[in-house]
This record gives C-alpha cells, structure tokens and sequence, in this order.
C-alpha cells in the first residue's frame, strides 16, 4: 500500500502552539526493541516533537511542528524502520470506555483506601470486644469507621446502586440488587450501632465487598477495553478510507467516516469497496464472494447496485454513495460492544439466572428468621438485627465473583490465542455449542486465492510471472506473489489498472494479467476457466500466453480443525451459498457428510431454525454478509477477521490469521471456564448453606463476616485462576495446528 | 491512649496520601501502558537522541 498518494489531512488534529498530532497504529511491533527502534527512529526527524509507542495497544503518537513535518513523511519513515503504520481516524477513538475505567479504577482506590483504614480499626475493637477495651475508645473507633465509610460507600458503590436501580425499575433481578441491598443494611445498621454505643459495627464488611466486587469488575472492563483496542487497530489497518471527489472536481482520500450519502466516490481497479452506492460511470468485474459466498464474477455497469466489502476486479467505478460511515467495522463492533454489556439477550447471562434463585430465597430466610426470633421471645430490635446479618453474610461476594473472575482469565487466554469477543457471555455459550456450522467460501477457503495447480506450466516460468505479479497491486496478483520465491521485482514493470502489468527482462516482453491484456480472444478465454477457478493469463514474448487457474484454497488447517472438532463429539455442517459442485467438493475433501450448497440468507436461517428445533446449539462460523443473519441467529457465532463488517459485528468472536484452529481453542477453553463457574456457583451456594444457619442463630459478629467474606471470595478467583493451568495444558494437544 | 489522637490522624493522613498518589499517578497516564514501562526501565538509552545532541 503506497501512503504518498494519499492525503492524511484529515488524521491530523492540532494541538495548539502550532503542534499536530497523529494517532497511528503500528504493525509488526514484537518486542521491547521495536519500541525503542521507532521512537529514536521518529524523534531523529527534525520537527518531531514527540514520539511515543503504547506498548499494550500498540499505538503511536505522533506529534510533530506543523509546516515542518507532513503526515505522509511520518508513515513513511515508520515504513522505512521496517514497520507498517496506519493512521487512526481521531473522531472514530473511543473515549467512552476508557473512562469507564478510569472510574473504576478510582472506585477501587477509594474503597482499597477505606478498607485498610477502617480494619485497621475494626481489628482494635474486634480484640478489644474480647479484652478490655472501654465504651468511650470503641465509640470513637466506630465514629471514625463511619465517617471514612460513608464517603467511600457512596463514591465505589455507584456502579452497582445505579445498576441495581436499573434491574429494579424494569422489575427484574441481577446480582447487582442483592449487593446493594446488603451494602445499604449493613452500612444502615452500623451507623444505628455508632449511634447507640452497639457492639458490633458491619464497616469494614461493607467496603470490602466494595472493593473486592470492584477488582473483579475493573479486570473485566479492562480485558473488554483490551479487545477493543485490538479491533480499532484492526480497523485502521484495513484502512477504512475512501476517494472522495471534491466540488471543485479534484479527488481527495478521507475517512470513511467523512463520507456521506450523496458523495461521490472513486473505487480504483483491486480496490475494494468501503461504502455501499450505485455506479455512475465505468463498467467492470465485481468480486462478491465477501458478500453472497459466490466464487464466480458479476458484471456490473452503470445503474448496478455495489455494496461495501466487494472487490472491485477490472475497471475505475464512480460511485454515488448510498450508505456509508454507519456500517463500518468500528461502528458496528461499538454498538455491538455497547449492546453486548448493558443489554442482555433474550438467553439470561449464568450470573443472572443464578441471582434469580438466589436473591428470593436469601430474602425470604431473613424474613423467616426476623419472624422466628419473635416468635421465639426476643425483642423485635433484636430480631431486625439478627435478620439483618442474615443478609449481610449472605451478600453475594463470591456469587458476585463466581462468573466474571472466570469470564475474564478465560476471555484473556482466547485473547492471546487469537480470538476475540464481542459479546460478555460468549463463553458460557460456547461451551454450549453441539454443533458446527460453516460457511465454505472465506471460511473453510482461504480469503486470498492460490494458484491450483503450480505444476501445470514450467517452474522458472511460474517464477517469473510470480516476480511480474510482485508489481500489480490486484487482488489475484496476491495468488501468485508466493511463488516469487524471494525474488526482487522486475525493474521498469508498469501496471495497467485493472488490465495487467508488463515488463522487458532480458529483451522478452512479459505480460500478465487480464485475457484481453494478453491478447487472447473472449471465446477462447471463456473455455480455459472450468469450474469455480478463475484465469490469470500470462504471455511471454510472441509464444502464446498461458492460463493460470487461480481459486480460493482451503484454509491450510481446514481438515485438522474438522478432525478435532469430530474428536470432540460435534456434529458438522457446510451451509453455504455457493453452487452445490463447489461446495460438494470442499466438504469431501473434509470428510463433512451434512452439506448444503447455493443457500440464500433466509435459507440458511431456515436451517439453523431446524436444528434449534431439534434441541441442537449451533456454533456458526462464516463471513460472508449472507451469513451475518444466520451468525445472529445462531446460539453463538465466530468470524473470520477477513470478514465483512456486518458478519463482524454479528458474530459473538472475532478470530484473527489465516487458520481455523482458533475454533477449537475458542471450545475447548470455553468448556473449561464453564465448568469453573459451575464449580464457583456449587461453592458459593455451598458457602451459603453452612453461613446462613450460624446467620440465623445470632451467632454472626463482624469478624466472621470479615473472615466468611473475604475467604469465599479469594477461593472463587483461585478456581478462576486454576482456568489458566488448566488451558497451558489443553495448549499441548490444541498445538498441533499452532 | 491519648496517643491515639495522634496516632490515628497519622495513620489516616498516611493512607490519605498513598491514595493521592495512586490517583496523581493515574491522571499522569502511568496505567496506560504497563506491558511497555516494564520494558522501558531496562531499556538502555545512553546514546543521547540527535535532539539532544543539538541542543
């Protein structure tokens, strides 16, 4: 990708004093050196005024004297330190999440900050309670509590009171309900207890439970913010752009964000589309597999509807945009990201269906316990209290802790191995899944054609039109580029956009590229392409030029992956909607009996719709924008991140690279972590059942409460924990395919 | 006990200050890059940058 053609103006925001600022992300950063390589590298630029590489999200900026310094120069000595950079589009940074977590974090500051304080007090008065501590020393001690308590409580406590609020007010339960109300009573009868000269003050319980709930909330919300990070720099790498022509009639490369409808732009030949339009002028050959799973070419010509995610193959198209910024990746993964942690599916995330028996039957033992000890005899003061620390110790800490502790070591371990989610409870569902199904073309076939048959002509002339291929920028030139076997390209080749390239080496004239191009006539060009192969000619000097069959491969771990997944008991399926010849032939090379070939999007549904019927959940991994309804549709779903946006953002996991075993790590860590909840929720249920009798029968002072809750909570995590040993281990036999 | 007045203030301001810190700390950008500043603390930088030089 040449960056000095296009204008990066509107990457750059000002900074003041006459300073301007880019946000890049960088490709190719592995190591500690890197970093240290491109920022002195950078700052060695007279006018550079700071370079800074984020090592986490690997992200620069840039900044840099404005007039001195072009944008287009700083992409292009990052390219010349043997990195690829890409600038970011500074309206399109999400700022929203990160102060989330900000606010998280400093929750978690100030309840960490109260804890210690306040149990550094509560352990005077829990040893003085035994000893002899006077009246007057405790009173003081419990003011104290009360006074960094209250604060603390109403700044970390916010995230959960505001969401219990919202659960309340559309009637329905979360975790979030039971906490606050147990936080509230126990700061609530703490605070009677400081005012009457009481004995036993719940502070320190109440920030704890704070505190702990807010750590397990910050790593979620920072694996969230991680993964998020991931996709925006995947975005800028497909450098969402778009040429724009200007009133004035010049042309000039923007954001797709800048993009409205009505604008026209222009799609060069090898290009692909970034907007959705119809063509104004130009005719050409349209690659749609992206978007119907169709391997053959459309013919499209003025008037014809184009979509964003095709491949313009042959000739320059205007097109007037019909849809453009809404219907990106980044906007599409934003609302998605967003929907996936306020709304909840119609299927209830694990910690939910699990607040739902648990926050009744809590409440009704506080409520048979206040009327047992008046009925027992005892003051109704007493009582109240007693039913009180009922829900004070039964306060769902590890309840709290059980899911999202899981949920985060297992989504960081899919992070490292490729895969990214988009939605909180994938996990729980994909440990679900009993079924597989696949798209074939893009999913199962690699995005990026491959000659068929590399032995069909001469080696060394295959060689050399691999190292004529080097100079085209076509897409189908990418099949051949392999070939090249290290080779520098032909010095002087010139590419014809959309025709071919052509080059003198050793006074013979080479020419690769279209029929035409080659000067082969159309009947004769239509009978060298069989089946779903297409043809790239090539022609040395006067001999007659040659057909390449180029066609999209299967992934190289296709038939690895679909043995594994056998192993593991699932039931497979292709549904594609390619012709049933091409499918049949994918799926007998894999050994997949259950196939179904020229599939419409509803006809895909249709199926899954079946299989639901039949009790089946259904994994659905496809690309295509004709998969993007059934990749809703289906009870969990993974996209390649060659996909298009839509399928992208319909899809609960993104996977990244070229092979497919990312399916099968996705499973198989989801199977464990889902057996880690069960584990967490048996055990918190099980701490429950042994705390709430001694609840029940008075016997519960706050040091228990100190001792229960704490306890509870970091066993949760260290099951949690005991995720990532046990996933080192599946990484041995998964290996086979890393 | 009367040392408490003085004792428990301490201990409040100390506390007081470490999360001042923290939240300086935070508002300086110090937590947006931590796989990169454990790098960066064994870095060797010793060659002075061409800016430096000139200046």
């Amino acid at each position: 990708m040449g960056f000095h053609d296009r204008d990066l103006g509107s990457f750059v925001t000002a900074v003041g004093d006459g300073i301007e600022h880019m946000d890049l992300a960088v490709e190719g950063v592995r190591c500690a050196g890197c970093m240290a390589k491109i920022e002195k590298g950078l700052s060695g630029v007279p006018g550079i005024t700071r370079a800074r590489l984020n090592f986490t999200n690997r992200r620069l900026a840039v900044e840099w004297r404005a007039g001195v310094v072009a944008p287009g120069e700083v992409v292009d000595k990052i390219s010349e330190l043997g990195y690829r950079a890409h600038p970011f589009d500074p309206g399109a940074a999400a700022g929203a999440e990160a102060a989330e977590s900000r606010r998280l974090m400093k929750g978690m500051a100030v309840a960490g900050f109260a804890a210690m304080n306040i149990m550094l007090l509560s352990v005077s008065v829990w040893s003085g309670n035994v000893t002899d501590i006077t009246p007057e020393t405790r009173d003081l001690f419990h003011w104290i509590s009360a006074l960094i308590a209250i604060p603390a409580v109403a700044y970390a406590g916010q995230p959960f009171f505001s969401s219990a609020f919202h659960a309340l007010r559309n009637r329905s339960v979360n975790m979030d309900v039971p906490i606050t109300l147990g936080v509230l009573l126990a700061m609530g009868m703490s605070l009677v207890e400081t005012f009457t000269g009481g004995r036993h003050a719940y502070f320190d319980a109440a920030v704890m439970l704070l505190f702990f709930l807010l750590v397990g909330r910050f790593l979620d919300m920072n694996m969230r913010r991680r993964t998020r990070a991931q996709a925006e720099n995947l975005a800028a790498l497909k450098g969402e752009t778009a040429v724009k022509f200007l009133p004035d009639g010049t042309t000039r490369a923007v954001p797709v964000s800048a993009i409205d409808p009505g604008d026209r732009v222009l799609v060069a030949a090898g290009e692909r589309l970034s907007v959705d339009g119809v063509i104004e002028t130009g005719t050409t050959e349209i690659d749609q597999s992206l978007i119907t799973g169709e391997t053959a070419y459309a013919e499209a010509g003025p008037g014809d509807r184009v979509y964003a995610g095709t491949l313009n193959m042959s000739g320059a198209l205007t097109v007037q945009v019909t849809a453009a910024a809404k219907g990106t990746l980044l906007d599409e993964v934003n609302t998605l990201l967003e929907a996936a942690q306020t709304a909840r599916s119609s299927r209830l995330a694990l910690a939910d269906r699990a607040a739902q028996y648990y926050a009744p039957l809590v409440h009704t033992a506080a409520a048979l316990t206040f009327a047992g000890w008046l009925v027992a005899g005892a003051d109704w003061q007493t009582a109240l209290m007693t039913a009180i620390a009922v829900l004070i110790i039964t306060c769902p800490c590890a309840l709290g802790l059980a899911v999202p502790a899981v949920q985060v070591v297992a989504s960081g371990l899919l992070f490292r191995s490729g895969v990214l989610l988009n939605a909180g409870d994938a996990v729980e569902r994909f440990a679900e899944a009993d079924t597989v199904v696949f798209d074939k073309t893009g999913t199962l076939t690699s995005p990026e054609p491959a000659v068929v048959d590399p032995d069909a002509m001469p080696a060394d002339m295959l060689a050399r039109a691999a190292r004529l291929s080097l100079s085209s920028r076509h897409p189908m030139a990418a099949a051949l580029t392999a070939h090249a076997g290290g080779a520098a390209p032909i010095p002087g080749a010139g590419e014809e956009a959309g025709r071919g390239v052509q080059a003198t080496l050793d006074g013979v004239e080479l020419r690769l590229g279209s029929a035409a191009f080659c000067g082969v006539p159309s009947e004769k060009a239509a009978k060298a392409v069989t089946g779903n192969h297409s043809a790239v000619w090539y022609r040395e000097g006067d001999s007659p030029a040659v057909p390449i069959a180029v066609a999209q491969g299967l992934r190289p771990d296709a038939s690895d992956v679909v043995a594994a997944l056998d192993r593991r008991g699932l039931r497979l399926m292709i549904l594609s909607g390619d012709r049933a010849e091409a499918v049949d032939a994918a799926a007998d090379t894999l050994g997949i009996d259950e196939r179904r070939g020229g599939l419409t999007p509803a006809g895909k549904i249709a199926v899954l719709e079946d299989l639901k019927q039949q009790g089946r959940n259904v994994l659905m991994v496809g690309d295509g924008l004709n998969d993007a309804p059934a990749l809703a549709a289906a009870h969990v779903s993974m996209s390649p991140v060659t996909a298009v946006h839509l399928s992208q953002a319909a899809a609960d996991a993104v996977f990244l690279g070229d092979r497919l075993m990312p399916v099968v790590t996705a499973i198989d860590i989801s199977r464990r972590a889902r057996r880690a909840m069960d584990q967490n929720l048996w055990f918190a249920a099980l701490y429950n059942l042994c705390a709430v009798p001694v609840a029940v029968l008075g016997f519960v002072t706050p040091l228990i409460a100190a001792l229960a809750m704490s306890s509870s909570s970091v066993i949760v995590t260290l099951n949690a924990l005991r995720v990532r040993l046990a996933a080192r281990k599946l990484a041995a036999p998964a290996g086979e395919g890393n | 006990m009367d040392v408490l007045f003085i004792l428990i203030p301490v201990a409040l301001g100390l506390g007081l200050l470490g999360l001042g810190a923290f939240l300086w700390s935070m508002k300086s950008g110090q937590f947006e890059d931590l796989d990169g500043a454990a790098w960066r603390a064994i870095m060797d930088d010793d060659e002075p940058s061409e800016d430096q030089r000139r200046d």
